[in-house]
């Protein structure tokens, strides 16, 4: 194992991070305030309580969610494709490492940012409502593993991307919808009878109904189906960077 | 000298059917300057890149010091250094960390003092906190030649380095290599340039339509196939080259106010006294005598052409 590599690569990639530490930081605490004052402040006063958890709260385990999907996604995708864009991507390819030290190091990056955003935003949440973790652990390894199984989506869209387009296209198209309709901002329980069953195929809303009973203790589907759920979706994932790693897709001719 | 790059019957053929490298011999011999010289699309970078790691060859065996290069990739590539053709650069990034970043992808501890020896030696220490987009194309050509020295290779790929370069640059950038060369480093170069080769090589391989042609001492090659010219101008003009001289390979200028006599440096005997002997009994004046020896490039375009 070329752990010095790995390190190199996390080192590289963190101060890519911390070079635009203003927008890496501030446009998650913007965003989340912005979706307390219009969900939580507009909305919320007409809905008083969801499965006995007041709405402002009830919000602020999908909202890190949200954030936390996004980002690991666009910053794992970024710090691939980037280096194939502007052709460093020569020196990963000559360098005594292997394929996996590789995704080690631009996933590892990638989650630690996603977890960096989720930590703000549940902080910035403090500020506006009453929370009470009522399963940290839970909580923080729901947190982990979600940065790292979407971290590892990016990589492979990254790996996938030609243009910048498509680079947008994944993240805009298929994890944006998904997590607005994965219950971040509302109960399964509350929609027609018709729609909870089609919400199943989310797979979205496992992971944040997962995670919203780490915070509260009460979940749309039961907590082992949400864990399952995660541990299969990384498991592709993983599936997809073997394939990838033996087939050289993309990256070595 | 032993050999420390050894190419034995590589091919490549891409997706795209195109056979990039069709049976390349090569072997690359410790400590020595390979300069490779081919036309545009010849292979040259396709023969790089399979040695370095980036393309996987079809067919063949490539060894540097003994290591396969797909089945022992971490011991091979850790020997190699590679400055690629393109300016590829992180243009956010300061100059020292892109350099460290290059220590430390090829499993290298940190050290400092030797990345401050290699910037001082590129000139570029001065610059060692400037963003790689503020530099010069000169100057990130140094950058991509610290890049691939950070981890103390052994072997020093240089594709192209001097394309586009400015005259000063280009001879700066040669003293850089024989300075690499004086630290035991061996050097292998892509070029166009033939002047380039002819400067700093001490052996010349030509490839062309991805075969290698030929592989020899620079010297050896100048003088094998080396002619010289011998350039006879004339008090005055010749209609044709008179009968009396007809036993010598002559060519007769366009105005007639010259003859042209080639001969081969290595034979014993050039002709050259019976010559210009032979010229007076003619009835010949000679205002002025030239000789010029046929370069690298004359060399080169011979053989590519024999080749097509």
């Amino acid at each position: 194992m070329n752990f010095q590599a790995i390190k190199a690569i996390y080192v590289f990639e963190m101060a890519r991070f911390f070079r635009t530490l203003a927008q890496s930081f501030l446009s998650p605490v913007l965003s989340t305030s912005l979706y307390f004052v219009v969900f939580g402040a507009a909305i919320g006063s007409r809905i008083e309580q969801v499965d006995g958890v007041s709405y402002a709260a009830f919000i602020v385990p999908g909202l890190i969610m949200l954030s936390v999907m996004t980002q690991a996604t666009s910053n794992a995708s970024f710090g691939i494709y980037f280096p194939k864009f502007i052709g460093t991507i020569y020196e990963l390819l000559s360098a005594p490492i292997s394929f996996f030290e590789i995704v080690i190091g631009y996933v590892g990056a990638a989650a630690t940012k996603a977890l960096f955003v989720g930590i703000v935003i549940l902080a910035t949440a403090y500020f506006f409502v009453d929370l009470q973790i009522a399963h940290p652990i839970a909580m923080l390894a729901f947190l982990v593993l979600t940065c790292l199984s979407f971290s590892l989506l990016g990589f492979i869209i990254g790996i996938w991307a030609q243009n910048f387009e498509q680079l947008q296209l994944i993240p805009l198209l298929v994890i944006t919808p998904l997590v607005f309709l994965g219950g971040s901002f509302y109960s399964i329980s509350m929609l027609p009878p018709a729609w909870q069953t089609i919400t199943l195929f989310n797979p979205v809303v496992y992971l944040i109904s997962g995670f919203r009973w780490s915070f509260f203790g009460v979940a749309d589907v039961d907590i082992w189906i949400s864990l399952m759920a995660i541990g299969i979706f990384t498991g592709i994932c993983l599936g997809v960077i073997w394939w990838i790693f033996k087939t050289g897709y993309r990256i070595r001719s | 000298m032993p050999t420390v790059v050894s190419v034995e019957n590589v091919t490549k053929v891409y997706d795209s059917g195109f056979e990039a490298l069709k049976g390349v011999d090569l072997q690359i011999e410790e400590g020595e300057i390979l300069a490779l010289l081919g036309p545009n699309g010849a292979g040259k970078t396709t023969l790089i890149s399979t040695i370095c790691g980036i393309t996987t060859p079809s067919g063949g065996k490539i060894t540097v010091a003994g290591h396969d290069v797909i089945t022992d990739y971490r011991a091979a590539r850790s020997l190699i250094g590679l400055v690629p053709q393109e300016l590829s650069l992180e243009p956010f990034e300061k100059v020292m960390n892109t350099v460290k970043l290059s220590r430390g992808l090829f499993g290298k501890p940190k050290n400092d003092a030797y990345i401050e020896k290699i910037l001082h030696q590129l000139s570029l220490w001065d610059k060692r906190s400037a963003k790689v987009m503020e530099l010069s194309g000169g100057m990130k050509r140094r950058v991509l030649i610290a890049k691939a020295l950070s981890h103390e290779p052994r072997v020093l790929f240089l594709d192209e380095p001097t394309a586009g370069v400015d005259v000063e640059l280009r001879k700066d950038m040669w003293d850089v290599v024989a300075n690499l060369k004086a630290d035991g480093v061996t050097i292998i170069l892509t070029t166009h340039y033939i002047e380039e080769a002819e400067a700093i090589a001490d052996r010349v391989g030509v490839i062309n339509q991805g075969r290698i042609l030929l592989v020899e001492p620079k010297e050896d090659l100048m003088q094998r196939m080396g002619q010289k010219r011998l350039t006879i101008e004339l008090q005055d003009a010749v209609a044709n080259i008179p009968d009396a001289l007809a036993s010598y390979d002559l060519m007769r200028s366009g105005d007639g106010m010259a003859l042209i006599y080639s001969y081969e440096t290595t034979s014993s005997r050039t002709g050259i006294t019976t010559l210009l002997s032979d010229l007076q009994k003619a009835g010949l004046q000679m205002k002025d005598l030239q000789t010029r020896q046929s370069s690298l490039e004359d060399i080169f375009v011979d053989l590519v052409k024999e080749e097509a």
